[in-house]
């Protein structure tokens, strides 16, 4: 999360000060990420400086000291917004690893690795669900973050369901010869290099 | 909250077809759901889930092993007490709703108390104020084909829990739906269990599966692993300790 792009957007609604910009913040991303106070007052100095914001020249940095947006902070903030971010996981996703290393070592069973996995993912969505079931409905900022998380966990829970079929209709035998690396799985990850 | 066991199943196989064909559904389930509580089952198709609720709900029989609603054994009872138990005891919610087309909504939640032989008057009551209680009250009127897949689900809830059941099975009982409307209806569930009422529901997707207290994992007819109490939901939001 960019605290820079954050600054930038709540400043679009108009100037404020560095106190209220922190607790804004905090308020609006459901206080998931908590912020120290320096990180703030250190962004905006930078903001400044690039030009993103001005200062109502106030003495020292901090709570009392008013900012408002200028207009190349705008477009950056309207750039950023339709920034794609960067989709593609990295390389070497450690859950994936581990399945794959699993599958190779003799007297492992792979689905008992799997499920120890799913069960973990399940009771840490359990979690973040309760913390939704409690809160208000009316907060969208934690709805929105605890939506983000639970769907990424349900994706992964999703990879390993799909594992654990591809596996089961797979004869054991087959299973090792069918990771050992080939031309194809070279050709694989040179095409999924260039994918980044 | 009354406590207690609503549901228990003890050591429950089903085998369907014999010899070559034989296949085992379910085996060697043990599965005790209290009053208030939430429990989901998790698997993969074929893993015996739906088999395993539609035997929790008494619409079919296990090939051995016992199976307890509200402390009454099934296996021990005549074919009117189970209907009977069916019609009172037990809500069920299916993943296509259920409804009958020819029915208004207070039509279709008041029909299991009239075969269970309550005036029309008195379980049209009751039936509104199900459909109250899930802020339906405006579509009473309304007929099935009138309204959308998450009210034709909130109706099929309110005719699942009108009465005084303590049991709910659902199968997969937000299918089509979009997750926020799907979101509604596990709301609705969990506030079924704040009233003392055991939901089992039956699901492939880990998200509705994070509504329940306790999610127990089938695979072929087994049951091979659980979810342990669920932790304070705290440490999540304290930085730096999710895991």
């Amino acid at each position: 999360m960019s605290v820079r792009h954050a600054l930038l957007a709540l400043l679009s609604e108009g100037p404020k000060y560095g106190l209220q910009l922190r607790q804004e913040f905090e308020a609006g991303t459901g206080e998931v990420w908590p912020l120290n106070v320096g990180q703030v007052y250190t962004t905006l100095q930078r903001l400044e400086r690039d030009g993103l914001v001005e200062s109502d020249g106030g003495e020292a940095d901090g709570p009392q000291k008013g900012y408002r947006i200028t207009e190349s902070g705008g477009r950056e903030l309207d750039e950023w917004l339709r920034t794609p971010p960067d989709l593609v996981p990295p390389p070497r996703d450690e859950l994936v690893i581990k399945v794959l290393v699993a599958l190779r070592i003799p007297g492992i069973d792979v689905h008992d690795v799997i499920q120890v996995h799913r069960r973990h993912l399940v009771e840490t969505m359990q979690r973040f669900t309760h913390v939704k079931s409690e809160a208000d409905e009316g907060d969208l900022g934690l709805a929105l973050v605890v939506d983000a998380e639970l769907f990424r966990f349900e994706a992964i829970v999703r990879w390993l369901d799909a594992t654990d079929s591809r596996l089961k209709r797979m004869p054991e035998a087959a299973r090792t010869a069918a990771i050992t690396p080939t031309p194809a799985a070279g050709r694989l990850g040179r095409k999924l290099g260039a994918l980044r | 909250m009354t406590s207690g066991r609503a549901l228990s199943i003890e050591q429950v196989s089903k085998v369907y077809g014999e010899g070559p064909t034989e296949v085992h559904a379910l085996q060697d389930i043990d599965l005790g759901v209290n009053r208030g509580e939430m429990v989901a089952i998790m698997g993969p198709s074929g893993s015996g889930k739906s088999t395993l609720l539609t035997i929790a709900g008494s619409l079919e029989d296990p090939s051995s092993g016992s199976v307890f609603v509200d402390g009454s054994e099934l296996g021990a009872m005549t074919r009117n007490q189970r209907a009977q138990l069916r019609r009172r005891s037990i809500g069920y919610v299916f993943q296509d709703f259920n409804l009958l087309p020819g029915l208004t909504a207070a039509e279709n939640v008041a029909l299991p108390l009239e075969l269970d032989g309550i005036n029309a008057r008195k379980a049209r009551k009751v039936a509104l104020g199900a459909l109250d209680d899930l802020d339906l009250e405006h579509r009473a009127a309304h007929f099935p084909d009138d309204m959308s897949g998450g009210e034709c689900q909130r109706v099929a809830i309110a005719r699942a829990i009108v009465g005084d059941r303590h049991l709910l099975l659902a199968d997969e009982p937000t299918g089509a739906l979009d997750s926020i409307n799907g979101e509604g209806v596990m709301r609705l569930l969990r506030a079924s269990c704040q009233r003392g009422v055991a939901v089992v529901i039956v699901t492939h997707e880990a998200h509705l599966a994070s509504w329940a207290d306790r999610v127990v994992f089938l695979r072929d007819g087994r049951m091979v692993d659980q979810t342990g109490t669920p932790p304070g939901p705290e440490s999540l939001l304290a930085p730096g300790t999710t895991r």
